[in-house]
């Protein structure tokens, strides 16, 4: 597979993928027994735009990201990303499409018996059919990105602290150059100016990279600093999105409690 | 889009600009790079090289690196080679990679007569250190089972028959059919060789004495070794991985007290429970088929057995089980807590844990075997 770069990025979807929304999910339902997480959700995710994803604790943030991956099965609705609706797509179609997108997981999921540099080099190694030496040279360029020292290539998953973890998992979602990176909770566990570095990171990589990013937060600063645009789930369903401006204008009592709140009355003053 | 990448070499006047075109992307990586390497030997064949992006219709890091890479070989001495035509969208991407200093290399140590005898050394002090554990272990629970006994409130009954529950109740299904089959296997062999010297029904001895004596515990505990043993090191080592003994620790709880003594005690009483449903199952079998193959009714099979077979061989055989139990349990702990913080650290202990449970459980066997034999019985 490795040896057919080009197969593996179909021409056709090309056109389609350049129209205005990147993501875009319809009437999803998704249910656990008789627990309906989702409810006929609809959202869109534009090209370009960082999309902070909100909602209380068990709405199901983490379910809606991992239907849209693919990790959690769908009762109904349609998900198509890049254009591709991915429940008709054959497993090649697929394929190029996953290998469009990156996914920061919540607790970093590195490869715990590779080294930093292998769990970077993995998904270049296993795509790209390239030499040891640009590999390395991109590992690096990877770890420089993401603010850490090339020093830290050669030790283990579980020699790292919690926010190099983060870091690694960003470079390792970041190898192949996505167009879309999915970041699930990546500021939770670092603290305040890990935080915000990792939030001014976001930014600077998707104004140099030109990334969409889909990001998972329960982070207020988050929202401030990195987000263009917000969207609420509540009951199943998106309850707003919009621009901080129109968070805070809203009478969703759930929505006045969150963005006027003591904590976020603290991040604005 | 439109098509493959290219680097076109434009002559001019005493200098040479390279034209870079199409998308310089991930994709296109592998040509991306022999086109780079072939355009690096320019090098120094004239005084002024530059290299024109203008037409590169995308790039990402992949691309933008080769290009800070042709950069880096056309410069000679003092003089810079220059990337012309950059769009401001791109011009960010191309700083950010200007940072990338050469990789370091993977940490390697070459293979040398002393490292392999340094390994050789390392194994054998680690053999040591096996046993060493062993014992530390030994005394830990010894110790934590001393405290309950003082302090019987302590003892965690709920999960000791849990997981007596795990390794006894669950395991029953899988012991009796494999005893069973080992039964009738032993006294179909027994039958066909005895036969020829008109034996037959000696396979009643031969059976009672294998099965309750030696290999019905043997079998059962080589069985336990490799599903409960290894269980137990996978779980510890999983909670190892996770801190999760960490956190124990802290809250005043001893990890010995209540995750490794519930789980020695549920193996020691299940043993002996499975060597004993293993034997009465192989003799079954074995009967079985000394009725069906040999002709040797039940009848006459179950007055020969007990002519033949004594209770001492029975009392030998589930002595040992406990004893064997403990052996395994201890293995599976010491190995379970010694897991590091990799997946792959959590194979290496599970296997270990079945490999040396097995081994010892063997060893034990044969001390058994000398001291019944020099006490008579």
């Amino acid at each position: 597979m490795a040896q057919q770069p080009q197969a593996i990025q179909p021409q056709a979807i090309q056109p389609q993928a350049l129209s205005e929304a990147i993501i875009r999910v319809r009437d999803i339902t998704v249910q656990f027994g008789s627990t309906r997480v989702l409810d006929g959700l609809n959202l869109d995710v534009r090209r370009g735009e960082i999309l902070g994803f909100v909602g209380p604790s068990g709405a199901g943030k983490s379910v809606l990201t991992r239907t849209i991956i693919g990790l959690v099965p769908k009762v109904a609705g349609r998900i198509e990303v890049f254009g591709v609706d991915l429940d008709k797509a054959d497993s090649q179609v697929r394929r190029a499409v996953e290998r469009r997108w990156g996914i920061l997981f919540q607790q970093g999921a590195l490869f715990s018996s590779l080294t930093v540099r292998q769990n970077i080099q993995f998904p270049v190694r296993e795509y790209l059919n390239v030499s040891q030496r640009l590999l390395d040279e991109i590992m690096v360029a990877k770890l420089v990105m993401v603010g850490l020292r090339p020093e830290v290539a050669d030790r283990f998953p579980s020699e790292l602290s919690g926010g190099m973890i983060k870091r690694v998992a960003l470079a390792r979602a970041l190898a192949l150059d996505p167009e879309l990176v999915f970041l699930d909770e990546p500021t939770s566990g670092l603290d305040p100016i890990g935080a915000g570095d990792f939030d001014e990171l976001v930014r600077t990589l998707q104004r140099t990279l030109g990334l969409t990013v889909f990001m998972v937060t329960h982070d207020l600063d988050s929202l401030y600093t990195a987000c263009d645009r917000i969207a609420v789930l509540g009951n199943g369903k998106i309850i707003a999105a919009g621009s901080i401006a129109d968070m805070k204008a809203s009478q969703h009592p759930w929505l006045r409690q969150y963005f006027n709140g003591k904590r976020a009355r603290a991040v604005v003053g | 889009m439109n098509g493959d990448p290219t680097l076109e070499r434009i002559a001019r006047g005493n200098g040479l600009a390279l034209c870079a075109a199409g998308p310089w992307t991930a994709p296109f990586a592998p040509l991306l790079e022999t086109i780079v390497s072939e355009a690096e030997k320019l090098a120094g064949s004239r005084p002024n090289i530059f290299i024109d992006v203008s037409q590169v219709s995308r790039l990402d890091t992949f691309g933008a690196w080769l290009i800070e890479r042709l950069r880096r070989s056309l410069t000679q001495g003092s003089i810079e080679a220059q990337i012309a035509g950059l769009s401001a969208n791109y011009a960010s991407l191309v700083d950010e990679v200007r940072r990338v200093s050469p990789a370091p290399k993977p940490e390697s140590t070459p293979v040398t007569i002393t490292g392999m005898l340094a390994q050789v050394g390392r194994s054998v002090v680690s053999v040591s250190e096996t046993f060493i554990g062993l014992i530390d272990m030994l005394g830990a629970v010894l110790v934590a089972g001393g405290r309950v006994l003082l302090h019987p409130r302590d003892f965690r009954l709920t999960s000791t028959v849990h997981h007596l529950e795990q390794v006894c109740w669950r395991a029953v299904p899988i012991i009796v059919l494999i005893t069973f089959l080992i039964g009738c296997i032993i006294s179909q062999q027994g039958i066909f060789h005895f036969r020829r010297f008109g034996a037959d029904i000696f396979v009643v001895d031969m059976l009672g004495v294998l099965v309750l004596r030696e290999i019905g515990v043997l079998l059962v505990a080589i069985m336990v070794a490799g599903r409960s043993g290894s269980a137990y090191t996978a779980e510890l080592g999983s909670m190892k991985m996770r801190e999760e003994i960490d956190a124990l620790r802290t809250m005043g709880f001893d990890p010995i007290e209540v995750l490794i003594l519930p789980r020695l005690l549920a193996l020691v009483i299940a043993l002996p429970i499975l060597a004993f449903l293993g034997a009465m199952a192989a003799l079954y079998g074995g009967g079985l088929v000394a009725w069906l193959y040999g002709g040797v009714d039940p009848e006459a099979f179950l007055l020969r057995l007990r002519d033949a077979i004594s209770i001492d061989h029975f009392i030998v055989g589930i002595i040992k089980a406990p004893v064997m139990a403990a052996v395994i349990g201890i293995v599976a702990c010491v190995e379970g807590l010694a897991v590091q913080g990799s997946a792959e650290s959590l194979g290496q202990h599970t296997t270990a844990s079945v490999v040396k449970g097995i081994f010892f459980v063997i060893v034990m066997d044969g001390v058994f075997a000398i001291f019944f034999a020099s006490i008579g019985m």
